[in-house]
């Protein structure tokens, strides 16, 4: 259990990270916090030629909110983004999702970008990032692009990030007023990874009507699920019965098995889940809207 | 891993503080800062369980904040402050408000796991010095122990809250 050998390189800048990317392409491999590179490389399942450690780069250690959304920088720990309050403020489903992030101590040093590039399917900060349809940004020497979320994973440990490319940024939408969004999961133990998990946002209209239903899923696909629920429950009230939409969400998944879960399992954990975080989120969405009102 | 890179393994110094002293080490890239701490410091109780980042047997103090050290490549700390469990006892021997909880309340038997648990629930009970025992759970909850048991475990948190208090009293 010790990672094989590499070079290292703990570039100062940005620019000098993004000059070693490019020199050193599919060779190389970012390290930020480690949490998920570490295991991989002790465990000899990647073997890259070099890393490039961008923990100096701290101006890239930033959680920034704003009115439309919640701006967190490559060098963000998870601890820093849960604990930043304009951040739960703007958009409480990170904050919340980033809580079930395996345990405070691995939290303290892993970023939340890095777990959105890992893109492993039971990762939370995908399928939020999905639900929210946020975007990353990447950078390298020859300029910047912006990846939406929709695009940005491609398979199980597979995002769009390219060779030569730094994933600088990801934006997480703002909370709309007449919205509420909850996360839930279950796992076998507590801070292990999620048997199988969900995200969902709850729109409703001025008369708190459901308006608007999605979700999106962990350990139940290869790469974040996103379903729109909103067809069995629209202009429902947001207390009344919802396990229509629940049912669709257990009708619509295809979870595989594994030594954790059966498929059946999972799949029933996918509808009493939605169900849940269907009833939490439609009665946070019309306490902020009576909030709203009130104010 | 190729052979090239086997034999041309370049090696980088590094300074850090542990514990209060001012350390230096001579490491290749892939050391991790559990087996530094271990191997070139010479500082072998930081256990090492897992290596993978589950157990917390191995977790230390970054700047004050607990990190696993397995999870950590030593080439990366250059600069960091570290405390380790050798770090938590008074100079004078004397056992910090958790060791002496622990050894209050039964919180160790086969003891590998300990050095994880005390660093942890150091720099939570540093944030949080009175604790529910619903926190002292989650407080712990990174770390696995394989023969105590939990309660004593639990027990030994808010007892070391206790005596912390105590302590701070006293001064």
């Amino acid at each position: 259990m010790k990672p094989p050998a590499f070079s290292y390189s703990r570039p100062d800048t940005l620019d000098e990270a993004l000059r070693l990317l490019a020199e050193f392409g599919s060779d190389a491999k970012v390290l930020a916090g480690g949490q998920s590179l570490l295991p991989l490389l002790s465990m000899r399942l990647i073997a890259p030629a070099r890393l490039v450690d961008i923990n100096r780069l701290t101006e890239l250690a930033y959680v920034r909110s704003g009115p439309d959304g919640v701006r967190v920088g490559a060098l963000a720990r998870h601890a820093a983004v849960e604990r930043d309050a304009p951040a739960r403020a703007t958009q409480p489903l990170l904050g919340e999702a980033v809580g079930l992030v395996a345990h405070p101590s691995i939290r303290n040093r892993g970023t939340s970008v890095g777990s959105l590039v890992h893109a492993d399917p039971s990762a939370e900060l995908p399928a939020v990032l999905c639900l929210l349809a946020g975007s990353v940004t990447l950078a390298s020497a020859t300029g910047r692009r912006t990846v939406p979320a929709a695009d940005f994973y491609l398979g199980p440990l597979e995002s769009a990030v390219r060779p030569a490319e730094l994933a600088v940024e990801a934006v997480f939408p703002a909370l709309a007023t007449s919205a509420g969004t909850a996360v839930l999961e279950v796992s076998r133990r507590h801070g292990d990874y999620a048997v199988c998990g969900v995200a969902v946002l709850v729109e409703l209209d001025a008369d708190l009507r459901i308006a608007g239903a999605r979700a999106g899923y962990l350990s139940v696909s290869a790469t974040p699920l996103l379903l729109d629920l909103t067809g069995p429950i629209r202009g429902r009230a947001f207390d009344a019965d919802l396990s229509g939409a629940a049912a669709l969400a257990r009708a619509s998944v295809d979870p595989e098995a594994d030594i954790h879960a059966s498929a059946a399992y999972r799949r029933q954990l996918t509808g009493v889940l939605t169900g849940r975080a269907l009833r939490i989120a439609a009665h946070r969405a019309a306490g902020a809207a009576r909030e709203a009102a009130a104010a | 891993m190729t052979q090239h890179a086997q034999q041309s393994e370049s090696r980088h110094e590094i300074a850090l503080t542990v514990n209060g002293v001012e350390r230096r080490a001579t490491v290749p890239a892939r050391r991790l800062l559990s087996d530094c701490l271990r191997h070139d410091l010479g500082l072998t109780g930081t256990h090492v369980g897992c290596e993978h980042g589950v157990c917390g047997a191995c977790t230390v103090l970054v700047g004050g904040v607990p990190m696993r050290s397995c999870l950590l490549l030593a080439v990366g700390m250059d600069g960091e402050q570290i405390t380790t469990v050798e770090g938590l006892a008074g100079p004078d021997g004397e056992l910090s408000p958790v060791q002496q909880g622990f050894a209050d309340c039964h919180g160790l038997q086969c003891g590998f796991c300990t050095p994880g648990f005390l660093t942890t629930i150091t720099a939570g009970l540093a944030e949080q010095p009175d604790p529910t025992a619903e926190q002292a759970r989650e407080l712990i909850s990174g770390n696995l122990c394989r023969c105590t048991g939990y309660q004593n475990i639990v027990a030994a948190v808010l007892r070391a809250a206790e005596l912390g208090r105590e302590r701070e009293g006293r001064q």
